[in-house]
């Protein structure tokens, strides 16, 4: 079971406030994704709910269990770290094996669970090395080898994949996700890439300033944003923001489309055709000198070719068009 | 590009380190070659440096005398003793300074260097009142207490900078692991900190082995180790160099041998955090 309450948890370092006080649950079996720019405070957050940082205020429940006073250790929750945090000195056999060692367990049940997990991640050839020996991606895979044998309670991972390299990145986040797929057990997971938010999440919290600006599905957050943060900060690339005249056509302060949502061909907006990216299965194009915004991007399916100072005419699905009143939150 | 170093280049900076060692070695040697001198020849003038003839007599002198063995024994008690007690006192301290700084940290660590800039002559009258009052003088316990209260800071400084040098990160690994404190310090810390310790352990065994001021001030025979033993040929006696040189090697001897053969842990654990 890994059932997580906060209610009313904040956070500050002597008078700066990092955390104000917020309430979220997390229910057992969850993927959670805490996902915000750089000191947004979700790596905080993590940490509070581990048990590394004391929390400053409001209270934390695992299970129903009051834990806010617990330390990390009497938790039951597994940590990954974003530098793996292995012990150099020990073979991969015995990092594993020290959560075990820690819970006072017997040499033949370590023996078998640090094999077991081992199977799992693909580490049994590498189970006498020592970390120094190992390459990013096997030491990521024995940072998770440590947290799962423990069978805790929940899985925290802090910003995993941002040591590694990006083909890397792509395949681990996909261990990780099967790994979720097979334990069912609850992970919270930090990261400031909303592309691993938007792959891996069920339900992803948006944090700003140690504000939770948003927390819903994927699709929901992609489709529905509660706010200007949340619809530029989700999607990639971002999405279009229109302020004045164009806005007020549609009866507000400033209207969001994203750059799947536009159309290149007829339409009403028309601007010239400034950087291409071609990716293959799609090209963006930057659009400058639309009246609209200093440079609109424009994502067309498939191979589409157009010149640097070519005029293009532009039509967004009105359908999909987001309007936002003056304080950045979104109308419905 | 890198650097390019020269034969030339790597030529006078060999020549240098040579000269320099030699410097440095050079009163060490002269000392070992005057004790196989006759009193005579040592005070020869011009002196002389190889070709004399090579005697045994001081050091045979030196064993009727007194008693070496006596001397040695009391330097290994204190110098190890007042090194592990030392260890001892200065894991945890630089464990909570290292990991869990407080306010007044910075500030703590400054003051115990400072008391490395008093003059410990300044000290002497009333620590030598208090260990009459107590019955510590001439006892290896006081010298082994003084010695640890003197070389603290050192040892506190050494480990807290190889401790900042582990990342918190793994610190905190361990804590989520299930680890107490206590199991966080045994399995994790120390083992990481093993090159540090042991350079450490090693350079205050040699602070504590040639400490002279403390160890003539507060002992009298019973507890007097080796720096007594040599001090006991130079005053009372006249000058007699041959002697006192070959009291001073025999003195010397055990920790040039220690130093020799764990020179590569000492130069690892000084150098320790210089280059990542």
């Amino acid at each position: 079971m890994g059932r997580i309450t906060l209610e009313k948890v904040r956070k500050s370092f002597g008078e700066t406030q990092v955390i104000p006080p917020l309430d979220l649950t997390i229910e057992d079996g969850e993927f959670v994704v805490f996902v915000g720019p750089s000191g947004c405070g979700k790596s905080t957050l993590l940490r509070l709910i581990a048990g590394l940082e004391d929390v400053s205020g409001g209270e934390i429940r695992i299970d129903g269990r009051p834990a806010t006073d617990l330390p990390p250790a009497k938790r039951g929750l597994a940590m990954v770290f974003q530098s793996y945090a292995l012990y150099p000195h020990m073979t991969v056999r015995k990092n594993i094996a020290f959560p075990l060692k820690m819970a006072g367990m017997s040499e033949d049940e370590k023996k078998s669970r640090v094999e077991r997990a081992a199977d799992v991640l693909n580490l049994t050839d590498f189970l006498d090395r020592r970390p120094g020996q190992l390459s990013g991606g096997q030491r990521q895979r024995v940072a998770i080898g440590r947290a799962i044998v423990r069978e805790p309670a929940a899985f925290l991972f802090d910003e995993p994949l941002s040591n590694l390299d990006a083909a890397l990145r792509v395949g681990m986040r996909l261990e990780i996700s099967e790994l979720h797929e097979r334990l069912k057990t609850t992970m919270i997971y930090v990261t400031h890439d909303q592309v691993e938010a938007m792959t891996m999440a069920d339900k992803i919290v948006v944090l700003r300033k140690g504000n939770i600006e948003q927390v819903g599905s994927p699709l929901d957050l992609y489709r529905n944003p509660r706010n200007r943060f949340v619809a530029e900060f989700i999607g990639s690339p971002k999405m279009n923001i229109v302020e004045g005249a164009e806005a007020g056509r549609h009866d507000a302060h400033a209207i969001g489309i994203r750059p799947e949502h536009i159309d290149v061909g007829e339409g009403p907006w028309e601007g010239k055709v400034g950087v291409s990216e071609h990716l293959g299965s799609d090209t963006f194009f930057h659009v400058h000198e639309t009246g609209l915004a200093d440079v609109l991007t424009v994502r067309a399916p498939g191979e589409v070719n157009h010149r640097a100072g070519d005029k293009i005419r532009l039509s967004p699905q009105l359908d999909k068009l987001h309007r936002f009143d003056r304080d950045g939150l979104r109308i419905t | 590009m890198a650097r390019a170093v020269t034969n030339k280049t790597k030529a006078i900076n060999t020549a240098i380190a040579w000269t320099v060692g030699i410097l440095i070695f050079f009163p060490i040697l002269w000392t070992i070659l005057t004790s196989f001198k006759s009193e005579a020849t040592a005070i020869a003038d011009p002196p002389v440096f190889l070709f004399f003839d090579w005697t045994l007599d001081n050091y045979t002198t030196v064993q009727e005398r007194s008693n070496y063995f006596r001397h040695f024994m009391n330097s290994v008690v204190i110098s190890i003793g007042s090194t592990v007690i030392g260890l001892a006192i200065a894991i945890p301290a630089a464990w909570a300074m290292a990991f869990v700084p407080g306010k007044q940290t910075k500030n703590v660590l400054m003051w115990m260097l400072s008391t490395k800039m008093l003059p410990p002559v300044g000290v002497l009258v009333p620590l030598y009142l208090l260990f009459r009052d107590w019955g510590l003088l001439d006892t290896r316990i006081g010298l082994v207490i003084v010695l640890t209260l003197i070389n603290l800071p050192i040892i506190i400084w050494m480990l807290y900078t190889y401790f900042r040098e582990i990342p918190n990160d793994i610190l905190e690994a361990a804590r989520m692991d299930g680890a107490t404190l206590r199991s966080e310090v045994i399995y994790v810390l120390l083992p990481m900190a093993v090159p540090g310790i042991a350079s450490t352990l090693l350079l205050n065994i040699i602070l504590a082995w040639n400490e002279a001021f403390w160890t003539l001030n507060l002992t009298a025979a019973n507890s007097a180790p080796l720096t007594a033993f040599i001090a006991s040929y130079s005053s009372p006696e006249g000058l007699f160099y041959a002697k006192l040189s070959a009291a001073s090697t025999m003195a010397i001897a055990p920790i040039l041998i220690m130093g020799w053969f764990s020179q590569k842990q000492l130069v690892r654990g000084l150098t320790f955090g210089a280059v990542k």
